[in-house]
């Protein structure tokens, strides 16, 4: 089978304009996986399963996975009006001041495929593609019409991170009722508060009976 | 080299179901077809419209058991999970064991010594061997054979599970692999007595063949009812004896040469028409296949520790990086991902469940039948809720 | 009334029989339990095996399996209960004629059990119905499936017919339908039933 990086190279050639980046893997195995723009994505899954040498015709594994916010810490050049006593008499001076800021990285949804062919007995070759980030920009183009496996997946995807997958022909929740507004399998998921009762709490389970507790103190929360 | 007639069905759709009409006399009628159900092996809904008998609509409803596997899974370390995985399929938890120990192995480049290996194959076949008879016994069931057929799998079956016991301590939920091995050793006392089993499986094999095989009623129900076509089988991520039923040669031990099986000679049973009889001949071809692997196993099972003493069980922290395993688990390709960020606990943590992407094709299949034929044709595809909806 | 002991089993060897009522009443009850040919998660697995033939539960008078709740005496509540599959349940139990009863079978039906973290796990079945039998294990063996039937027996045979405790059906106070839970935006709505389950006390 080809490298990632000639398969990188094919993408390239036979779609223009997608933008393709290799992400590698450092455990032993050495996954490396290929990192597709999102506007080209059905373009380049239509190009794997349709290349005669790749033929990857058998889309395996889809995955939903969640980046939060990364808070940065960096320090930053900055030009302040500082008061001074310059030769006894006081003056307002310019200065470059170092100071450390918090940059605020947005997090991201992304969605990994795994591919393998069928025809010609290889894989995985891995793809994923990243939404701008977690709150309102969170679509990703559908490759159901591409690779049929993914109809449930995709839909699984939407209902427990919130991905909104476009063209996928059937995008409604899958494992929890309709009426559920939020998506438990994101890192900022809040579980409903229904601890009350820990015959044997210890670790997590305590932590959450006493907080249960706690608002039941404050009376925020019944029984 | 043909890729399945992809290239020439290009027209857009064309992996779709097809939309069938009602026929304009009498009313469709809409049918809930579970969650409580006898035939829809435990929590599993299928809204069906039907036209008279005719299913002109399907469309399946899952997560009545999503128990948050994979949230669970995230939130623990990754030896706390292996117990876990057992009550994914719970048919089978020793191949959910080695797909996740798999999966594990290849996060930390983990070596597995030569017995512990042995023992996976042996325990991952007479595992294949009890999912394959409950399951050709439960389809048998839904044909309208009330128990018989089920008791005499159920009646192998237990001897298989006694064996289980003997070695991990429980029945069902065996948790018995470990990233690096098995967590104990098997006695010569239980190779003798697997042995023993295992001489007997092929009688038992003969038997139910003799039985079932040229039945009059399993063929009229089963011949070119729920039909598969190959090309949708590979597009849909169909995988198991649900796509080697359809006649695609596809079998994960084959390809992946994962674990030892490179070095054990059997056949990979095909269908031919992708038909519920297909389905039910290939899982019962595998059954005697699993058989030839079980007795060169136990022929050739060497002796040594089962454990890599260099393996690492406390403080288990995998490097940063990601994985993905997959072996042919008795109901088709059963992967683990996983994401590591160098934590003790894994930072996505997802299974690749074989039985909730084998019934994507299910509305496909059952479209035009009878309504009593989706009984059947659902009960072909097996399927464990509790690796469906996790 | 009582008879004697010593008496009935004196005018047994002579061929006649004396009872009671409420002992025939109960002999018929608990002899022929049927349960509910409804399984949920891994204990089905079990509960199919204890009707099987090893260890076959025919011997209790319990291998009847109905497959609709309105012929069954019997919910086994076989593993997990999930909140999308919870007013599911409760409306198969309000679907039940009475006498029925209910054996939580496993940790799962019990308190949530393994998953009981999870946000779809509903933590414990009695928050919505009220359980006569629970039987502990993950999953438990048939064995203790075949415990519980003997357990859940007794229990029957040890009732009285008037009087406090009496079964339900002939007590004209209690309740005959359970509310069942509505789903919600977060979780389910009501998180359990204020008539059947109370927070209990824990004494350290």
């Amino acid at each position: 089978m080809k490298s990632v990086e000639e398969i990188k190279a094919a993408i390239e050639t036979a779609v223009p304009g997608a933008a393709v980046t290799v992400i590698p893997n450092p455990a032993p195995n050495a996954q490396h996986s290929l990192l597709i723009g999102a506007q080209h994505g059905v373009a380049v899954a239509e190009f794997l399963r349709d290349n005669e040498e790749l033929a990857l015709d058998y889309l395996s594994n889809v995955t939903g996975v969640d980046y939060l916010d990364k808070e940065i810490p960096e320090k930053v050049k900055v030009t302040r009006q500082v008061s001074k006593t310059v030769d006894g008499v006081e003056q307002t001076v310019d200065e470059m001041v170092e100071e450390t800021r918090k940059r605020v990285e947005p997090g991201y949804l992304e969605a990994v495929y795994h591919l393998f062919s069928v025809a010609k007995k290889h894989g995985p070759v891995i793809i994923r593609m990243r939404t701008a980030n977690r709150t309102d920009q969170v679509e990703l183009p559908s490759l159901t019409p591409v690779w049929r496996g993914a109809e449930f997946q995709e839909r699984e995807i939407f209902d427990l991170f919130g991905i909104v997958f476009t063209g996928h022909p059937d995008l409604r929740r899958i494992l929890m009722w309709d009426e559920f507004k939020d998506h438990p399998m994101r890192r900022d998921y809040v579980e409903p508060d229904d601890f009350e009762y820990e015959p044997t709490a210890h670790d997590e389970v305590l932590k959450r009976a006493q907080e249960h507790k706690a608002k039941v103190a404050a009376g925020e929360a019944v029984q | 080299m043909s890729s399945f007639g992809i290239k020439n069905e290009k027209l857009a759709g064309w992996n779709r179901p097809p939309v069938f009409e009602s026929d304009g006399e009498g009313e469709l009628l809409e049918v809930a077809m579970g969650p409580h159900h006898p035939s829809t092996h435990g929590v599993f809904r299928m809204d069906v419209v039907l036209d008279g008998e005719r299913v002109i609509k399907l469309k399946p409803v899952f997560g009545y058991l999503h128990r948050n596997h994979e949230q669970l899974g995230q939130t623990q370390s990754y030896l706390a999970n292996m117990p876990y995985t057992d009550r994914l399929d719970y048919f089978c938890s020793l191949t959910n064991n080695w797909a996740y120990a798999l999966a594990v192995e290849k996060l930390v480049g983990q070596e597995v010594p030569e017995r512990a290996e042995y023992l996976r194959v042996i325990l991952a076949e007479l595992t294949r061997v009890q999912n394959h008879a409950s399951t050709i016994g439960f389809l048998l069931q839904e044909m309208g054979a009330s128990g018989t057929p089920l008791m005499y799998a159920f009646r192998e079956r237990e001897k298989i599970l006694d064996l289980f016991e003997s070695l991990t301590g429980s029945r069902m939920m065996c948790n018995y692999m470990r990233f690096g091995g098995c967590r104990v050793d098997a006695s010569p006392a239980w190779i003798e007595a697997t042995r023993k089993v295992v001489a007997g499986l092929p009688a038992f094999v003969d038997e139910f063949e003799r039985f079932l095989m040229t039945n009059e009623i399993l063929m009229a129900r089963c011949q070119g009812i729920g039909v598969l076509r190959p090309d949708l089988a590979v597009n849909s991520g169909i995988s198991g004896p649900m796509l080697r039923a359809s006649g695609v040669n596809y079998d994960i031990r084959k390809v992946d040469h994962y674990g030892i099986y490179d070095r054990f000679k059997f056949r990979v049973p095909l269908g031919d028409h992708g038909d519920i009889y297909d389905r039910y001949m290939v899982r019962m071809l595998e059954m005697r296949e699993s058989i030839s692997i079980l007795n060169q196993a136990l022929k050739d099972l060497p002796a040594g520790p089962v454990m890599d003493p260099k393996a690492k069980i406390r403080n288990f922290r995998p490097k940063a990086g990601e994985s993905y395993g997959r072996i042919e688990a008795p109901k088709g390709e059963l992967g683990f991902y996983l994401i590591s960020d160098g934590s003790p606990n894994p930072y996505r943590y997802r299974v690749r469940p074989p039985s909730f992407i084998n019934l994507t094709v299910l509305e496909d299949m059952c479209l035009g039948s009878n309504v009593a034929d989706v009984v059947l044709i659902f009960g072909s595809v097996d399927i464990v809720l509790g690796e469906v909806d996790r | 009334m009582a008879v004697d002991e010593k008496l009935k089993i004196e005018l047994g060897k002579q061929g006649v029989m004396v009872t009671t009522i409420q002992e025939l009443y109960n002999w018929g009850r608990r002899s022929s339990i049927w349960p509910m040919q409804f399984g949920l998660a891994c204990c089905a697995i079990e509960m199919i095996a204890t009707t099987m033939a090893r260890y076959d539960l025919a011997r209790f008078g319990s291998e009847v399996f109905r497959p609709s709740p309105r012929q069954a005496d019997l919910m086994i509540i076989s593993g997990t209960v999930t909140k999308k599959m919870a007013p599911q349940v409760v409306r198969l139990y309000n679907q039940m004629a009475e006498p029925r009863y209910v054996i939580a079978m496993g940790a799962c039906a019990i308190s949530g059990g393994p998953f009981k973290q999870g946000y779809n796990v509903l933590k414990g079945i009695d928050r919505y119905i009220p359980v006569d039998v629970h039987i502990p294990g993950c999953p438990p063996r048939p064995e203790a499936l075949i415990q519980a039937f003997m357990t859940l027996q007794k229990k029957i045979d040890e009732q009285h017919l008037t009087g406090e405790g009496r079964p339900r059906h002939l007590d004209e106070q209690a309740p005959g339908e359970f509310q069942v839970p509505e789903f919600g935006e977060h979780d389910l709505d009501p998180p359990s039933n204020p008539g059947t389950w109370t927070v209990p006390k824990i004494i350290q």
